[in-house]
């Protein structure tokens, strides 16, 4: 419905009368794949969608030789991503001339761009994207959704422009949904507790219909079910399967949550089984010696992780919460304390082309900057990353500022606009800074090096009498900065023979690996065992996220991704009646945590740069999401497990807890 | 928000109030508007005139009536919380105030909207329930006065009729009973998985009375008189709280099953008695 307002057009959808004819529903996966399960797609006769298998090394012979098997059933549930800012996209034909300018509230104008000229028949280059500040994204933005394509069109069509916002309801129903997985994971270790093999199988809802990377998302955690431990055999599989629900995509983390999840609370099933310390079977089995290429396949750039252990455990003080945890047992407290770790391992900073090519991606996984400094001596950096709220304006002029010795102030970064910036890859998967802040810091050196030229060139010295530091090159007692070499530069009067005008630099990076960051969150909680109720009273994380630029912006990426991922744990759940209806239609009933909900979190760091890249930086955009989940929900089946309790389900609700403590207790 | 299409009045007085309900077939006031505006966006509701009586600062008041307190019912939440006379004469109120939603609903949330409204999941029916208020109505036919325990009828049903405006709450003043509401929630701000409020009076070793009132554990605030009665002594507390939820009917929804609002009443319960008692 088109129309001048928005009241209008509200009411004018209300006259349209829709005659739906109700199909059968199928909202779980495992049941989608039962015999007699109503089929989401005739025309594929199974809700199947896909089976993708990895294997490496002798899983079965592991299995068989193990003295310990633990064998554990986790649900991923199915969330709601919540960007505080709705969709919204709004297309203003030019029609003297063909072109279209679409804004739209999208991690990826330029994934965007290829992606609509390829469903509308725009041409490429008479379409140009914008992605102005869209707020937040988290995932559920890193996508091309129809209306986006219908905005085109109309707009197209009636040569005006057309605008549409999305409202919260409508969001709950038609953007992407995360998670939802089913996750059956085996350990086989020896009686003390050394892990050899590991076996993941997930069963994955798709929902209806396949969104710009929804099979993808699940496989993007395929390598890392074994977590940060050294074993020798791994077998992973997934099934894709269509339900009658939203379509899943990717949300924070986007597959590593979940296999973090998987791994993080196996190993401390396995550690109460073979009766250890949750912190002696995780030095047990760390990871030790860098670069390591893990059972899975990949290798894994640096670490050290017995480090961040190390320094969240005496930042929580360990022995005193353990002996607060007895004491309460002790004296039959109905509030019990837990304590959860979650040393993750993350692979990110999506990505190799080639790796994506592997488990058939699309597009690759490169990234792009062009630096352009400019005659008065100020900086313009085009990214091809596409921020929302990750502060590359901060970050990557701080890379550019160091190099070029200008200042920080001079340094203007733009982005998300395919009219302006170089061809990108966008942003998603924590790999802004290490794939586009990487190739900011190759343009950089491309312009250090042709500054050098002109100066040796006018200063008359050989390029290496030169010395650089802080943008002034100086040889001879004659110095030149890198400002006064731009307008040189510009005005073109005295540059060596043959050298193209201008001070400007491109370059384009595809990362060797994934950047490997990893760390120790530590979450205590207290829970009344009367009510159910769990409150999560610390938060402990140490990150090692490599080489950090900005503490500031990466301390607001954690605290964030921690709180996402807590939100799992403790309170966010989308459900689906036996109908197919989404019963959590709003915040009413899907509980999104404030700041009320959690503690003032307490964060340390270390570092161990990453050597596949010039800066030493890994990513951190997820950390906080992939890790969090997992720690809550270890210190909750740790507060109950003196009780007799292994597992809850979550989110761990007041009520799942109550019923837990009631079953064991009868 | 886009509401279905309205036409919409000022109401200058209580009387024009009623006057203006009377001129349409379906006219609904419009107080703080943080129950109805919720409605209108999601167009569950659809009145074709909504009158304003938000300006109606002459129905903001507490004023000290003897052995009552007389509240207006544009009194908001915030006043409630914070107003010197129902802090000394009615501490549970203004205590339960301060309990509700966050600082805007509050500043913007009237104690009449909240009770005309009927939502079995608000917080101040099952207070006024339990302190046995009486509410003062005026309509067509003029002025009368509806006891609390009679004025809820269902879920979002009252004794108002179409043409009725709340025009205030009388609280009987609670001297030296000991008080208390436990609202327990999923999240700070959020409504009442169940609530619990209690009154008790007592005379050294005995309980001379006590009041229990529940929410969301029925389709209106329930008073829970199995309990009352079973709180004989101070050490009665987990025993009456045992039969809290007899005389409930508890939703089953995404917070929690019935079941599960049952147990936690009783929990909530004993909790609250004990804190009355000791108060
Ligand atoms: C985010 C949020 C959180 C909330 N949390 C809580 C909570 O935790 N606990 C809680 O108890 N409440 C909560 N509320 C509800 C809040 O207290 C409302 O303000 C209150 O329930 C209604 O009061 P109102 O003045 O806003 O009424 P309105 O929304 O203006 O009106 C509500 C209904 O009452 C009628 N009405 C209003 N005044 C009168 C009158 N004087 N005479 C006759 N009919 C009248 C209206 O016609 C309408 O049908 C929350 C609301 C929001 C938006």
């Amino acid at each position: 419905m088109i129309a001048e307002t928005r009241a209008e057009a509200r009411d004018a959808a209300e006259l349209v009368q829709v005659e739906y004819e109700p199909l059968p529903a199928v909202v779980d996966p495992e049941r989608a794949l039962e015999d007699g399960a109503p089929i989401v797609h005739d025309d594929f006769g199974t809700n199947s969608c896909y089976t993708w298998k990895l294997s490496a090394g002798d899983v079965d012979e592991e299995f068989g030789n193990a003295s310990v098997v633990v064998k554990e059933r986790y649900r991923q549930q199915r969330l709601i991503p919540n960007a505080m800012e709705p969709r919204g996209v709004i297309v203003q034909p030019f029609p003297a001339t063909g072109e279209l300018t679409m804004w739209s509230a999208t991690q990826i104008p330029h994934i965007a761009r290829v992606t609509l000229s390829m469903v509308t028949g725009v041409p490429e280059a008479k379409l140009r994207v914008v992605a102005p500040d869209v707020g937040g994204g988290f995932g559920s933005k890193l996508n091309v959704y129809a209306e986006e394509a219908l905005a085109l069109v109309l707009a197209r069509k009636l040569g005006r422009p057309i605008k549409w916002i999305e409202t919260r309801t409508e969001g709950y129903q038609a953007t992407i949904h995360g998670r939802d997985q089913i996750q059956e994971i085996e350990l086989a270790a020896t009686s003390e507790g050394k892990i050899r093999a590991v076996r993941a199988k997930l069963t994955v809802a798709m929902g209806a219909y396949l969104q710009l990377v929804t099979p993808g998302v699940p496989l993007l955690g395929a390598w890392l079910y074994s977590g940060a431990y050294d074993v020798v055999a791994y077998d992973f599989e997934c099934t894709g399967v269509f339900t009658t629900t939203t379509p899943t995509d990717a949300y924070r983390g986007a597959g590593r949550p979940e296999a973090t999840y998987a791994i993080e609370r196996a190993i401390d099933a396995l550690a109460r089984k073979v009766g250890k310390d949750p912190v002696e079977i995780r030095r047990l089995n760390f990871l030790r010696e860098f670069p390591k290429t893990i059972a899975s396949g990949l290798t894994v750039d640096s670490g050290d992780y017995d480090a961040h252990l190390d320094a969240a455990l005496e930042l929580l003080d360990y022995d005193a919460v353990r002996k607060d945890q007895a004491e309460r047992r002790e004296r039959r407290d109905t509030k019990e304390v837990g304590i959860g770790f979650s040393t993750y391992l993350e692979m990110c900073g999506l990505a190799p082309s080639r790796i994506l090519g592997a488990i058939r991606y699309g597009a690759g996984g490169w990234d792009a900057a062009t630096i352009r400094f400019l005659p008065t001596g100020t900086v313009q950096v085009l990214i091809g990353t596409s921020p929302h709220g990750q502060s590359h304006e901060t970050t990557f002029a701080q890379i550019v500022a160091d190099q070029l010795g200008v200042g920080y102030d001079e340094i203007e970064v733009l982005h998300g606009d395919t009219a302006v910036t170089p061809l990108g890859m966008d942003t998603y998967g924590s790999r802004s800074l290490t794939v586009g802040g990487i190739a900011v810091y190759k343009a950089a050196e491309r312009i250090v090096e042709k500054a050098r030229k002109i100066a040796a060139h006018q200063l008359e010295v050989g390029e290496d009498e030169l010395a650089y530091d802080g943008g002034r090159f100086t040889a001879n007692g004659g110095a030149l900065t890198t400002k006064e070499i731009a307008l040189q530069a510009w005005t073109a009067h005295n540059l060596p023979d043959g050298m193209e005008p201008g001070l400007e630099a491109s370059y384009v990076f595809d990362p060797e690996n994934f950047s490997w960051p990893a760390g120790t969150h530590i979450a205590v909680v207290e829970i009344d065992t009367e009510t159910g109720n769990v409150d999560l009273i610390r938060y402990v994380a140490v990150d090692d996220v490599g080489k950090v630029i900005n503490p500031d912006v990466v301390a607001g990426q954690i605290h964030g991704g921690v709180t996402q991922g807590v939100a799992q744990a403790l309170w966010e759940e989308a459900v689906y009646d036996d109908d197919g209806n989404l019963i959590t239609g709003s915040m009413v009933n899907y509980l999104v945590p404030s700041a009320a909900e959690v503690p003032s979190f307490e964060l340390g760091s270390t570092e161990t740069p990453s050597p596949t890249n010039p800066l030493g930086v890994k990513g951190v955009g997820e950390t906080g999401t992939i890790a969090s989940t997992a720690a809550v929900m270890n210190a909750v089946v740790d507060a109950l497990s003196a009780r007799g309790v292994t597992d809850i389900d979550m989110p761990a609700t007041p009520e799942r807890v109550w019923r837990a403590v009631k079953e064991v207790a009868s | 928000m886009i509401p279905a299409p309205f036409d919409y009045e000022v109401a200058e007085s209580v009387d024009q109030a009623v006057e203006l309900l009377g001129s349409r077939d379906d006219a609904k006031l419009l107080a703080g508007g943080h129950s109805l505006i919720p409605l209108l966006r999601l167009r569950f509701a659809r009145p074709a005139l909504l009158v304003d009586i938000g300006r109606m600062d002459d129905l903001r008041y507490v004023r000290d009536a003897g052995e009552q307190l007389a509240i207006g019912a544009m009194t908001r939440h915030n006043d409630l919380q914070h107003n010197p006379l129902v802090q000394e004469h009615t501490p549970i109120l203004s205590h339960t105030a301060g309990l509700i939603g966050d600082p805007q609903v509050r500043h913007r949330g009237t104690i009449g909207g909240s009770v005309a409204h009927g939502d079995p999941a608000s917080d101040l029916p099952t207070v006024l329930t339990a302190l046995d208020a009486d509410l003062v109505v005026r309509g067509p036919g003029g002025e009368r006065t509806v006891p609390a325990e009679e004025f809820f009828r269902g879920v979002f049903e009252t004794a108002l009729g179409p043409q009725d405006v709340l025009t205030e709450i009388r609280i009987p003043k609670l001297g030296a009973a000991g008080w208390t509401y436990v609202k327990f929630t999923r999240r700070a701000q959020d409504w009442a998985t169940v609530g619990v409020a209690a009154v008790v009076r007592r005379t050294n070793g005995t309980i001379d009375a006590a009041a229990i009132a529940l929410t969301n554990m029925g389709p209106t605030p329930v008073r829970a008189r199995a309990a009352e009665g079973a709180l004989k002594t101070p050490d009665d507390a987990a025993g009456a709280a045992n039969v809290v939820a007899q005389e409930s009917d508890p939703p089953t929804d995404t917070s929690g099953s019935a079941d599960y609002r049952r147990h936690l009443a009783t929990v909530l319960a004993r909790r609250a008695l004990e804190e009355a008692i000791s108060r």
